[in-house]
């Protein structure tokens, strides 16, 4: 949905990893850039209707960027940089609760 | 005490108090929760290089002033952190490197500026739509632009710059849809010969018209009835320009309705809010010092009431000016001797407000959505559920968001916070101040529990603590 511009800046190029899938991005550039420069869109689905959903403000405002990285749930992809070998995995729905919590039992 | 003073926010307003603050012998703390100081006016400025510098033009880089100034005096800086509470004794805690830290001085000044009012319009919520804003940080931040066609829609002068330099920076823009209504101009005119004491922002504004001119896009103006087209993605814009049905196809959507203060941490206080019925925002009632209705609390900049960067900067030295007489620092007449100039500057700034406000007052429908449009964001709340709550008995923001979770999600009402108020008040027929904010509490931004495990006291580590 975006690319990057040509800065004439030196720059480093990065790889980190989506849903498994390896992706390139630009050091220095936050998260949520570096998935939308990649065409990464949606980030998530909601945990309510799982309706799909992308940055909006890009500012740390919306949490419409909420994506799992390196297995740390809800970060908001705007505020954190982009780093070499970072493990990013996009919400889908909601989470399935263990068998053990009283809601993840099975219904009757 | 760890400080004689903590400034949140580094922004023009943040960064201006903070240095006034430490030129007069005050032990600072700088508190923002970017990884570079500037706020979102200036943001990244201290890394950008200069091909993008030179499109983003002197208004931008002349943040440097206020950057290179911070790098050279004795303010500690903490960046990357996120101030989560503040207690009414003004004790700071906030998140940094994964850890709690707190701090407590006996002034504070918020700077925290200010953030895009929502428009909420049907299918809003599609990937695709974002702010006018958000293209402008992509574009600051990382040096990024849209690479499908882009739809502008909305209005604002930041509506018309955003589009400038998407322009000049190679992006394919596939229209510009205003919806400020043909009323504004009429309104606007009363206040055009204050603001033709302003001639530099003025020019400035119709260079912006000029040059969005000559790149002939398509230009509507007076749109409303605005809705975004596609299922899973924005496909498009549909809406209504002198009575005909419009559709503009695009890739991305990007939605303006100016900006309006940040007031999680100024609710989260309780001090005093007035409803301002010019900017369409709450406001937190401040004296010319920017001190608040709470004992040592200042707010300074954007976020007290828009009136942009340059008197955020006045207003952050003032507040400082404020909170070192008040600290016995400085004497009555050293303070007022040095804010004169600070002065003038503000009311230089303030002139072309009253004419801005009304040209571009966004149109009544923003606030007033149909109701398939969702407008809590988070927890996927409707504009017509909440006036289903409204006929069932609800009385303002904090009981549907009681009986419904509107404003409780992930952005804790930051978003939806004012549409709500305003759909409330219409549709209870009475005015947003009487109806109400939502009730702000900590944590502000969600943290980790285990954030909370270490918690520790950030000294100033750079001066000895003298007792006094």
């Amino acid at each position: 949905m975006f690319r990057p511009l040509e800065t004439g800046a030196p720059e480093r190029a990065i790889t980190l990893t989506v849903d498994g899938q390896a992706v390139q991005a630009r050091e220095g550039d936050t998260l949520a850039i570096a998935l939308l420069n990649a065409a990464i869109v949606p980030f998530r689905h909601t945990a309510l209707s799982g309706a799909p959903r992308a940055p909006l403000c890009l500012m740390g405002v919306c949490f419409e960027c909420l994506v799992e990285v390196d297995g740390r749930p809800n970060v908001q992809a705007c505020m954190v940089p982009a780093r070499e070998g970072m493990r990013v995995r996009l919400p889908r729905g909601a989470r399935p609760m263990p068998a053990s919590h009283p809601d993840g039992a099975p219904q009757r | 005490m760890t400080h004689d003073l903590i400034v949140i926010g580094a922004g023009p307003a943040g960064l201006s108090a903070a240095l006034t603050g430490a030129e007069l012998g005050l032990r600072v703390a700088l508190l923002d929760e970017q990884a570079l100081p500037g706020g979102q006016i200036y943001r990244h400025v201290t890394a950008t290089g200069p091909r993008l510098a030179k499109l983003l033009g002197p208004a931008y880089t002349e943040g440097r002033l206020l950057t290179d100034r911070l790098a050279g005096s004795s303010v500690t800086a903490h960046q990357g952190t996120l101030v989560w509470d503040v207690a009414q004794d003004l004790t700071v805690t906030a998140l940094k490197d994964g850890s709690a830290v707190q701090l407590r001085a006996p002034q504070l000044i918020a700077a925290t500026g200010a953030l895009e009012r929502a428009s909420p319009v049907p299918g809003w919520t599609l990937p695709g739509v974002m702010t006018a804003g958000a293209a402008q940080i992509a574009l600051k931040a990382s040096a990024s632009i849209p690479d499908v066609p882009v739809v502008l829609a909305g209005s604002g002068p930041l509506l018309l710059l955003v589009a400038c330099q998407l322009l000049d920076a190679g992006a394919m823009l596939a229209g510009l849809v205003e919806t400020a209504p043909a009323a504004n101009r009429r309104a606007a005119l009363a206040h055009l010969p204050a603001a033709l004491a302003a001639p530099a922002l003025l020019r400035d504004g119709l260079g912006l018209l000029g040059r969005l001119r000559r790149a002939r896009l398509p230009w509507f103006t007076g749109a409303s009835r605005p809705r975004i087209e596609g299922e899973e993605r924005a496909s498009g814009l549909a809406f209504e320009s002198a009575g005909r049905a419009r559709l503009l196809p695009a890739g991305l959507v990007l939605l303006h309705h100016g900006v309006v203060p940040d007031t999680q941490l100024s609710r989260l206080l309780r001090v005093e809010h007035e409803w301002s019925d010019a900017q369409l925002a709450w406001q937190p009632r401040i004296d010319p010092w920017g001190l608040t209705s709470l004992a040592g609390f200042r707010i300074a900049g954007d976020g007290a009431g828009i009136a942009g960067a340059l008197a955020a900067q006045a207003c952050g030295a003032l507040a400082a000016l404020g909170a070192a007489h008040e600290l016995g620092r400085l004497s009555q007449a050293d303070r007022d001797a040095r804010a004169a100039p600070l002065r003038d500057a503000l009311r230089r700034q303030r002139r072309i407000r009253p004419f801005l406000d009304a040209l571009y007052r966004p149109p009544e429908w923003i606030s007033d959505p149909p109701d398939e449009t969702i407008v809590c964001r988070c927890e996927e709340v409707s504009a017509g559920r909440l006036r289903e709550m409204v006929a069932l008995g609800c009385q303002g923001p904090n009981q549907t968001k009681f009986f419904s979770r509107c404003g409780m999600g992930p952005c804790q009402g930051r978003q939806c916070g004012l549409v709500v108020t305003q759909v409330l008040a219409r549709a209870l027929g009475r005015p947003p101040g009487e109806v109400g904010a939502y009730r702000i509490r900590a944590p502000l931004k969600p943290v980790p529990l285990s954030a909370l495990a270490a918690l520790t006291v950030l000294n100033d580590r750079t001066k000895p603590v003298d007792e006094h």
